[in-house]
């Protein structure tokens, strides 16, 4: 990125937020962004600023989520809701190859092409933005990339917003992923709303960022804006209630393999998998052969799977993870502790997510503090 | 991750449930791999399976497989005859330490269907045999019929420079060798435990155990190598299936040093 893009911040007026949407669209691009559906945030496409979740808020606890009006028409006045960009980036459901087999039983296999759809998210939070990150470097900066993945993200567009206000349920100071976005954007949003005015502060972070900045009806931001984005974000880390200490948590885990509270949680978890569905850095996935009724042509499909489920870990004489207790251990361990050794970084982004999507309402800060909170008696030296 | 097409040279049966697959490249390029790695084998509309590579790496025009048949991919893999087609990605994996064990006894242990990923190793530890000081194989089947590549054995036999000592959990009184779990074998086996590397592929539970006795015999435990297993979907550590501890064992396995993995390999069901 070059020096002046991110320099000066601008202030678009709420009155002209569908210039933004307009600038998208006429550079090609699909927007998608937040709307409300079924009782909660999801992101989908959209054209115009009147779809967003105008004066909505969301309530989150554990295992509970609710909307709520807030009495005022921010866009942005709510946290997160259930499906993660995830959904639009490693797609629950890819073709893989396709294989004929002809009379004489020659095979033949077949690429399936990877679409690359130009598109931009909307509404992006920083924990959000991180996750990407993080899937970036489990599905394109190692060994072997995913075609798949790679067409969907090297196309996009990445609005980010800055939170405005913390739910329940979010972490992110612990996990030092926001509540500012922190780079990896184009554009990153503020939403300023009070008494005087509605409107955003806008910051390129980017080259493609800045030039679409450019084309927008701004002005430049002065002094009073920047103090109330900036007083806008210290609400959001103010209101984090949760926090999940990192210093020592990788080892801290690995040591205590056979802690009692594995089994106690394991009394409560039933198994469901919604915490690795809703989790926008889960990345596993199956696959699913099929053949059509001639018997001639074959696919290979891949599709979100989840550590939680028995057949994960099916092989010749059965499962190696029965119980529910070793599957949650999975989860956790590899979330919080091997994805250190494997990537480099935490596998969480302290979204919260799967505290609200437990059923029964399992809270992973709650669980690593009670980890934490005694040695395993089984190990030696535990930390 | 798009399959080559190989076809099915020719076949041979092992025992009642364990084939050995001779395969040709459709493209006629060669599959050069190491000693430890393997490949994932795709049957039509069935799916895949990973499948150590047990042929010599010497020959890397002619693709062997072992298989045993236990599930839907490898029942499939079954039916194939000559001249039948099937799709082979990789290879993939780690290798045995087979520089490392130059100038140094070898001793292989191996469990059941675990002595054909060993196969190739010990095809090119006696293809060089002089590099290498004594050479020992130890094996344990469950009976005399599950007994993998017998006439090869007695022919490594023949040579009289590697000690090879069979045994079997049961047998019938026509047999004549060792009944008993292999690691009851490490004792007899005549090795410089100092300057010995050891290569283990079998069930976890008789992994544990002989990793035990050899330590017992002297060996430190990172001399000694462990092929291990889980489910595996992609073999390039997108699927997350084949994780053991921070390990994704299609990447940075399936061979790993003991020492990597011991922290793991006492506990159960990881
Ligand atoms: C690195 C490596 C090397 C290997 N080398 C060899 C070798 O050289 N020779 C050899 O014979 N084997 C080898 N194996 C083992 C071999 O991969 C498995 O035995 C084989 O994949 C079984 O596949 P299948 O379809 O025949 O069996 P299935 O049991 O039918 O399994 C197929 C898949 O379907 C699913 N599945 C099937 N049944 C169930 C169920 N009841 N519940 C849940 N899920 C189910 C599982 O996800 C499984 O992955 C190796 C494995 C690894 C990891
Ligand atoms: S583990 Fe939970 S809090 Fe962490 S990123 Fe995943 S869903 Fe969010
Ligand atoms: S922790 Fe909660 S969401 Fe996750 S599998 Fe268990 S019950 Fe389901």
């Amino acid at each position: 990125m070059s020096e002046d893009a991110s320099a000066a911040p601008r202030y678009l007026e709420r009155a002209d937020f569908d210039r933004l949407l307009e600038a998208l669209a006429a550079r090609g691009y699909t927007v998608i962004g937040p709307r409300v559906e079924g009782g909660a945030i999801v992101y989908d496409e959209l054209s115009t600023s009147a779809e967003l979740p105008i004066g909505w808020g969301d309530e989150q606890e554990g295992g509970h989520y609710r909307l709520r009006r807030r009495g005022d028409a921010a866009l942005f006045g709510y946290n997160l809701g259930p499906s993660a960009w995830k959904r639009h980036l490693h797609a629950p459901r890819v073709k893989l190859l396709e294989a004929a087999r002809d009379a004489d039983g020659r095979l033949r296999f077949e690429r399936v092409p990877a679409p690359q759809p130009r598109r931009a998210f909307l509404g992006v939070r920083a924990c959000e933005l991180a996750a990407i990150g993080v899937q970036d470097r489990v599905l394109v900066d190692g060994a072997h990339v995913d075609p798949h993945y790679a067409a969907r993200r090297e196309s996009l567009f990445l609005v980010a917003v800055n939170c405005g206000q913390a739910a329940a349920t979010c972490f992110c100071t612990s996990m030092e992923t926001g509540p500012r976005v922190q780079g990896g954007h184009d554009l990153a949003l503020t939403e300023l709303l009070d008494a005087s005015r509605h409107g955003f502060l806008v910051e390129a972070g980017s080259d493609a960022g800045a030039a679409l900045l450019e084309a927008l009806p701004t002005r430049a931001a002065d002094a009073a804006d920047i103090a109330a984005a900036g007083a806008a974000v210290a609400n959001a880390a103010a209101g984090q209630v949760r926090q999940m200490a990192q210093a020592g948590i990788r080892d801290a885990l690995y040591d205590r393999l056979e802690h009692p509270r594995w089994d106690e949680v394991a009394s409560r978890c039933l198994s469901c998998a919604n915490c690795t569905m809703v989790c926008p850095t889960c990345f596993c996935t199956t696959v699913e052969d099929v053949t059509d009724l001639s018997g001639e042509h074959a696919e290979r499909w891949r599709r979100w799977d989840s550590c939680f489920t028995l057949d994960f870990t099916h092989l010749h004489g059965g499962p190696a993870r029965t119980s529910a207790k070793s599957r949650y251990r999975q989860w956790l361990t590899h979330k919080l502790a091997g994805w250190h050794d494997q990537f480099g970084e935490s596998g969480c982004v302290g979204c919260g997510r799967c505290i609200t999507w437990c059923p029964v309402g399992i809270d992973i800060t709650e669980e690593v503090a009670a980890l934490r909170a005694l040695p395993d008696p089984s190990a030696n030296g535990a930390s | 991750m798009l399959p080559r097409v190989f076809t099915v040279a020719a076949r041979h049966e092992e025992t009642a449930d364990t084939f050995t697959l001779e395969l040709l490249a459709e493209d006629a390029a060669d599959l050069a791999f190491a000693p430890g790695q393997f490949n994932m084998l795709y049957a039509f509309g069935r799916g895949e399976s990973a499948i150590s590579i047990s042929g010599d790496a010497a020959e890397p025009q002619r693709l062997v497989h072992t298989i045993r048949a236990v599930g839907t991919v490898t029942r499939a893999l079954a039916e194939l005859a000559p001249g039948a087609q099937l799709g082979v990605r990789g290879p993939y994996g780690t290798a045995w330490p087979l520089a490392a064990a130059r100038g140094r006894d070898v001793v292989f242990v191996a469990g059941g269907i675990g002595l054909a990923p060993l196969r190739p190793a010990i095809l090119e530890v006696l293809a060089a045999r002089r590099d290498y000081g004594r050479v020992v194989l130890l094996y344990g089947a469950r009976t005399p019929g599950d007994v993998l590549y017998a006439a090869e054995i007695a022919r490594w036999r023949a040579r009289g420079d590697i000690e090879i000592h069979v045994t079997v959990d049961a047998a019938g009184s026509d047999w004549r060798g060792n009944v008993g779990v292999v690691t009851q074998l490490v004792r007899r086996a005549g090795f410089d435990a100092a300057h010995a590397l050891a290569m283990l592929c079998g069930p976890e539970i008789m992994m544990r155990y002989t990793v035990v006795e050899l330590g017992r015999a002297g060996m430190s435990p990172n001399d000694v190598h462990v092929s291990l297993e889980r489910n595996m979907k992609c073999a390039i550590a997108f699927c997350g299936h084949c994780q053991y501890g921070p390990e994704f064992i299609c990447r940075d396995g399936p061979v790993f040093p003991y020492d990597r993995v011991a922290r793991w390999f006492d506990a159960r069901e990881l």
